[in-house]
C-alpha cells in the first residue's frame, strides 16, 4: 500500500513536468516577455526602454532555457525556465504583478475557499445521492419520469443564472443574507450559505441524473434479486446493498469533479466577492496578471493529481476486493 | 455587383458541417442498422420535438453565417469609379433584421414600451424644463400618443393566429402528402394517423413544436417591426436581434468544437487502444498532463496568449469581423484541446475490449494490415461512442461559452452572443427599477437550445447505445 502511494507520487512527477512545460510553453514561448510587456504598458507607451524596465522588474530579462553568459550550475538556473517554472515545485510562486508575495496570498486565501468548497462538496454529493436514490425507489413510475425530466431542465439552465436568480431573490426581494461580501470566524456563515446552496442546486440535476442511471444499472444485478427475496424492504436493498457497490462508479466520477470545483468556485466567488483562490484567479485574469495564473495553474494540476491517488486509495476502502499493488 | 461575398473561417467549416451531414444522411439510408437507430430516434416525441426545435436555431445560425459586403452607393460626380464595398461585414440574417438592427434608440426600453425606460430633462414650451419619459423613436411610434398598447396588441392578435395558422395548415398539408405516400394514397387515413399520434415516427410531436415555433415567428414578425418585443439594452438595440445573433455563435462553438477534436480524440483514441505499449503510454501520459490542467485556466492562458497574437498583427484582418471570427475559430481550437480527452480514455477503453474479439483477431489472422483493421473493424465498431459523445458535449459547450465570455477570457467583446448578452446586462441588475428583460432572453434563448439539445442527446444514446 505505502509503496503503491509512493509510486503514484513519483509517476505524478512527470505529469507535473508535463503541465510545466506546456503552460510555460504557452506563457513565454508562444506569447514572449516582450508581448506581455507590451500589453500590461499599452502597446501605445511601449518604446524599448519601458519594455526593457518591466522585464528587469520583474526578472523576465533572463534567457529562456539557457544562460550562455553564466557558467557551472548557473547556466541552468540563472533562465527563465528555472527561475518562473522550476521553483513552483518548492512552492515559490514569486511575486505577483502588485508586488505581492503570491505564496502567502494562497495561504491567505485557502480558507474562504475551502470554506465554500468542502460544504458544497459534501452537500452535493448528499443532495444528489439522495435524489437519485429516490428516482430509483420510484423507478417506472410517473414521479420518476418528471423526476429525470426536471434533472435535464436543471441541467440546462446556465449556472450563471443559478447565480444571478438566487442573488436576486435571497438577498434582494427576501433580504435574507447579504449580497456578497466576506467575514472571518463564525460569521463567515451568513455570507457562505447562499453560495453554498447555489453551488449545490447548481450541480444537482447533472450529478443526481448520473448517479440514478449508476444505481440503475447495480440493481438489475442478481444478489438484488436475491436480497429482495431473503424479503429486505425496498428500502434497505437501497441503502444497504445497492448504494454500497454503487460506491466505487461514485467514487471515480467524483474526482473528474474536483476540477469542476475549481470552475464553480471561480465564478461563484467572483459574484459574491469572497477572497478565495477563485476570485483571485479572476482578477488575475483580468488584470493579465500571468504569474498568479501560472501558480493557479500549477496548484490545480496538483489537486488533480491528489484527486487521483485520494480515488485510487479510496477504493480499497469502499471494496476489499480491489487491492493496489 | 451589389455585393461581395465574404467567407469567414467559421462559416466555411459549418458549410463543411452542414455537408457532412448530408453526406451521413445519404450513408445512413443505405445502411439498415443506421436506418433502424434513427428510425428509434424519430419513433420518440421528444427525439422529434428537439430535433424541430435545433432545427430553428440552425436555419438561424445558416442565415446567419452566409455574410456579404454590401457595395457602397457611388460617389456623386463619379459615375465610372470602381465599386466599393462597405467595410461593415452583414450576413443574410442581418439583412432580413435590418429594421430590427437598424432602429436602435437612446437606451434601455421595457418590451412593448413607448417610452423610454429613463426620465430625460427637456426643455417646456413656455420656458423652464421638467423630466419626463420622452417617447421612444421607434418602439411604438405607430400610435397616437396616449392611445392604448394593449388594445394594439390585442388587434393584431387575430393576424399572428391567422398567419401561424395557414403556416401550420400548410406544413400539415405537406405531412400529410409525406405520410400518405407511405401509405399508398390514403391520404385521409394519414391525415387522421398523424393526428392521433399513430405514425411510426412522431410526426405529432413534430407538428406542436411547429405550432408554437410558428406562433412565435408570426407574432415576431408582425409585431417586431412595431414595438422592440423584448426591449432594447443599454445602448438602444434591439434584444431581440441580439438574441437571434447570439444563435450563431453558440452553435459555431458546440459544432466546431467537436469537429476540430474528433480526429485527435478518434486517432489518439484508438491507436492507443489497438497499439497498446509506449505509443499507448505516451498517449495516455498526453491526456493525463491535459487532463491535470484546470480547463479554465488552461483556456484563459491560451484565449489571453491569443489576444496577443491578434493585437501584435493587425494587418492580417482586413475587416473587424474577421478579427472577432479569428477569435472565435481560437477559442473552437482551444475548447477542442481541453475536451477532447474525455472521449479519446472511452474511445481506448471501447478498443481494448474490441481487440480482443474474435472478428478482429479472425481479420489479424488472416493477415489483414493493422490500418485496414482500424479502418473496417475497429472504426465503424466505435463510431455509436463517437456520435454520442459529439451530441453530449454540444450542451455543455453552449453553457460553457457563456461563462467564459462573461469571464471575459470567451469570444471576442464585439462579437454577440450570450456570454456577452449576459456580461453587458450584469451592470443592470443593481439598477433601481431593474431592467430584467436582457438577461431574461439570453437565458431564455439559451434554455431552449440547451434544453432541446439535452433532449436530443438523451434519445440518441438510447437508440445508438447497444447496451441499452
Amino acid at each position: 500500500m505505502l509503496g503503491y502511494v509512493l509510486r503514484r507520487l513519483l509517476y505524478a512527477i512527470p505529469i507535473l513536468i508535463g503541465v510545466n512545460l506546456i503552460t510555460f510553453l504557452l506563457f513565454f514561448v508562444v506569447n514572449s516577455p516582450d508581448d506581455m510587456a507590451r500589453m500590461q504598458i499599452g502597446v501605445k507607451r511601449a518604446t524599448p526602454e519601458a519594455i526593457e524596465r518591466w522585464k528587469v522588474d520583474r526578472g523576465y530579462d533572463k534567457p529562456m532555457f539557457i544562460n550562455d553568459t553564466r557558467t557551472g550550475t548557473a547556466r541552468i538556473t540563472e533562465t527563465l525556465f528555472f527561475d518562473k517554472s522550476l521553483r513552483m515545485f518548492a512552492l515559490d510562486f514569486g511575486r505577483a504583478d502588485d508586488g505581492r508575495d503570491i505564496a502567502t496570498e494562497i495561504l491567505d486565501r485557502m480558507g474562504p475557499s475551502l470554506a465554500i468548497a468542502l460544504p458544497t462538496f459534501l452537500l452535493s454529493l448528499f443532495a444528489s445521492i439522495t435524489f437519485a436514490l429516490l428516482l430509483v425507489f420510484l423507478r417506472a413510475s410517473y414521479l420518476d419520469f418528471w423526476g429525470v425530466v426536471l434533472c435535464v431542465a436543471m441541467m440546462s439552465v446556465s449556472s450563471l443564472f443559478y447565480i444571478i436568480g438566487g442573488q436576486w431573490l435571497v438577498s434582494k426581494l427576501w433580504a435574507l443574507v447579504p449580497i456578497s461580501g466576506y467575514a472571518g470566524g463564525l460569521d463567515a456563515f451568513r455570507f457562505l450559505v447562499l453560495p453554498v446552496l447555489i453551488s449545490v442546486i447548481a450541480g444537482l440535476g447533472s450529478s443526481a441524473r448520473w448517479y440514478r442511471t449508476i444505481f440503475l444499472e447495480e440493481i438489475s444485478r442478481d444478489y438484488v434479486r436475491t436480497a429482495r427475496a431473503k424479503g429486505l424492504s425496498e428500502l434497505r436493498v437501497l441503502f444497504g446493498h445497492v448504494l454500497r457497490n454503487a460506491l466505487i462508479p461514485v467514487l471515480t466520477g467524483v474526482v473528474v469533479v474536483i476540477p469542476l470545483l475549481f470552475m464553480g468556485s471561480l465564478l461563484v466567488e467572483s459574484f459574491f466577492a469572497i477572497p478565495g483562490l477563485g476570485s483571485y484567479t479572476i482578477d488575475a485574469i483580468n488584470a493579465q496578471d500571468f504569474a498568479v495564473v501560472r501558480a493557479m495553474v500549477f496548484i490545480g494540476s496538483v489537486l488533480y493529481i491528489i484527486g487521483l491517488i485520494l480515488t485510487d486509495l479510496s477504493y480499497t476502502l469502499v471494496d476489499p476486493r480491489v487491492r493496489l499493488e | 455587383m451589389e455585393f461581395q461575398p465574404v467567407l469567414l473561417w467559421t462559416d466555411l467549416l459549418l458549410f463543411v458541417l452542414v455537408a457532412g451531414a448530408l453526406l451521413m444522411a445519404l450513408h445512413v439510408r443505405r445502411h439498415e442498422p443506421l436506418r433502424a437507430a434513427w428510425r428509434k430516434v424519430g419513433q420518440r416525441p421528444a427525439g422529434m420535438a428537439s430535433m424541430t426545435v435545433l432545427m430553428a436555431f440552425v436555419v438561424i445560425g445558416l442565415l446567419d453565417s452566409m455574410h456579404f459586403r454590401a457595395a457602397l452607393p457611388p460617389v456623386e460626380g463619379q459615375p465610372d469609379a470602381a465599386t466599393i464595398y462597405s467595410s461593415e461585414v452583414l450576413s443574410v440574417l442581418d439583412h432580413a433584421l435590418a429594421p430590427l438592427r437598424l432602429r436602435t434608440e437612446k437606451t434601455y426600453s421595457a418590451p412593448f414600451a413607448d417610452r423610454l425606460y429613463q426620465r430625460e430633462t427637456v426643455e417646456l414650451a413656455g420656458g423652464g424644463q421638467t423630466r419626463i419619459y420622452p417617447r421612444l423613436e421607434h418602439g411604438g411610434s405607430h400610435l397616437p400618443e396616449g392611445a392604448s398598447i394593449a388594445a394594439d396588441l390585442a388587434q393584431h392578435l387575430v393576424t399572428i393566429l391567422s398567419h401561424a395558422g395557414i403556416a401550420m395548415l400548410a406544413v400539415l398539408a405537406v405531412l400529410t402528402l409525406v405520410v400518405g405516400r407511405g401509405r399508398q394514397g390514403r391520404y385521409g387515413d394519414a391525415l387522421r394517423a398523424i393526428l392521433c399520434g399513430h405514425t411510426t415516427l412522431a410526426w405529432r410531436a413534430a407538428l406542436v413544436t411547429t405550432a408554437l415555433i410558428s406562433l412565435l415567428v408570426a407574432a415576431a414578425y408582425v409585431l417586431a417591426p412595431l414595438y422592440h418585443v423584448i426591449g432594447t439594452d443599454k445602448v438602444g438595440q434591439d434584444v431581440l436581434y441580439l438574441s437571434l445573433k447570439s444563435v450563431r455563435t453558440a452553435l459555431v462553438i458546440g459544432t466546431i468544437t467537436t469537429l476540430v477534436m474528433l480526429p485527435f480524440a478518434v486517432a489518439l483514441g484508438i491507436a492507443a487502444g489497438y497499439l497498446g505499449g509506449w505509443v499507448d503510454d505516451v498517449i495516455q501520459y498526453l491526456y493525463t498532463v491535459l487532463n491535470a490542467i484546470p480547463g479554465v485556466l488552461l483556456i484563459a492562458a491560451a484565449v489571453l496568449m491569443m489576444q496577443v497574437v491578434i493585437d501584435t498583427h493587425p494587418d492580417w484582418f482586413e475587416t473587424a469581423a474577421e478579427r472577432s471570427d479569428a477569435r472565435l475559430l481560437a477559442l473552437c481550437f482551444i475548447l477542442g484541446i481541453t475536451s477532447w480527452t474525455g472521449l479519446c480514455r472511452l474511445l481506448r477503453g471501447e478498443t481494448l475490449k474490441l481487440r480482443e474479439l474474435e472478428y478482429v483477431q479472425a481479420a489479424r489472422a488472416f493477415g489483414a494490415s493493422t490500418a485496414t483493421i482500424l479502418r473496417r473493424h475497429i472504426l465503424p465498431n466505435v463510431m455509436h461512442i463517437v456520435m454520442i459523445a459529439l451530441v453530449m458535449d454540444f450542451s455543455g459547450l453552449v453553457l460553457a461559452e457563456a461563462v467564459l465570455s462573461y469571464v471575459g477570457i470567451g469570444v471576442d467583446p464585439t462579437t454577440i452572443s450570450f456570454g456577452t448578452m449576459i456580461n453587458m446586462a450584469r451592470a443592470e441588475l443593481a439598477r433601481e427599477p431593474m431592467v430584467w428583460w436582457s438577461l431574461t432572453a439570453a437565458f431564455a434563448f439559451m434554455f431552449v437550445l440547451v434544453l432541446a439539445a439535452n433532449l436530443f442527446a438523451d434519445v440518441i444514446r438510447d437508440a445508438f447505445d447497444p447496451r441499452r
